[in-house]
């Protein structure tokens, strides 16, 4: 069994903001990142899949055809988007950096033929990031 | 769902790698560079893993002002700028960084309840790193 990590980068805007609770429980939960007009960040992602090496090719997987499912699978919808209003997934969830994975997560699970996704991390900023392992 | 959340922070403290109950010869030989007298510094860069089921409300393992704080309080503010021999569980230890890894992890073992502690990194410089994840456990990659 062979790991490989592809990395990517997107900007996006965000803010995190929970109908349920009253202005002042968001605030106090959220703090700054409650600001409704959003703010963004250059967030980076890691994909990592496992498999055998191929004996034909010598590969895991074809970057070439991961590189085009994480292209259209998360980075046209994420990057230079505002999260909150223009992704499907955060219409109802809020997009922190956990649901960000999960999100990613699940975007790629079902379009990745050859190798199996082992973990999805993204980071938010050089100082935080968040895997996914899938649904444990 | 379960998630992972790894925060990074940065401080800087001095030590001294010297072991009273070895010779001066064997702890030059054992130490090196590290068992000058007067010590040296690092800046530590400090990573800490914790995981749990990501909460429906906040979409959060935890929340990380609370973390924050809790890493300020009990780990930045005792070992930011000081001489780690001079801290009295370094009185009968050596400071190394796997000594203070471990220290580290204990620390927010027994004081952080808000989530699940994975695992502490400690990375002394840019070249060498250390990581503790409890007795017996394996480190989840």
């Amino acid at each position: 069994m062979v790991y490989l990590t592809r990395k990517a980068e997107f900007s996006a805007s965000h803010y995190y903001h929970n109908p349920e609770f009253s202005p002042e429980e968001n605030r106090r939960v959220f703090g700054k990142c409650n600001n409704p007009n959003g703010h963004g960040h250059n967030y980076t992602l890691e994909v990592t899949v496992k498999g055998e090496v191929d004996p034909q090719s010598g590969f895991v997987v074809d970057l070439k055809d991961l590189k085009e499912v994480l292209n259209q699978e998360v980075l046209d919808a994420f990057d230079h988007r505002f999260l909150n209003k223009e992704v499907p997934e955060f219409l109802d969830r809020i997009p922190t950096t956990e649901n960000l994975a999960i999100a990613v997560w699940q975007r790629l699970a079902p379009k990745l033929k050859a190798a199996q996704l082992h973990r999805v991390r993204v980071y938010e900023t050089p100082d935080l990031f968040v895997d996914f392992y899938g649904e444990a | 769902m379960k998630a992972y959340l790894t925060r990074r922070y940065l401080f800087s403290a001095s030590h001294r790698l010297h072991n009273p109950a070895m010779s001066a010869e064997q702890n030059r030989s054992t130490y090196g560079k590290c068992n000058n007298p007067h010590g040296h510094g690092h800046n530590y860069v400090l990573e800490i893993s914790v995981s749990g089921q990501v909460n429906q409300a906040t979409g959060m393992v935890c929340n990380l002002v609370e973390l924050d704080t809790f890493v300020q309080n009990a780990i930045l503010e005792r070992y930011g700028h000081e001489n780690l021999n001079m801290l009295p569980e370094f009185g009968h230890k050596v400071p190394t960084t796997e000594n203070l890894c471990m220290t580290i992890y204990e620390i927010l073992q027994r004081g952080f309840v808000l989530a699940h502690l994975e695992r502490v990194k400690l990375e002394e410089t840019m070249m060498n790193s250390f990581e503790y994840a409890g007795e017996g456990n394996r480190m989840i990659s």
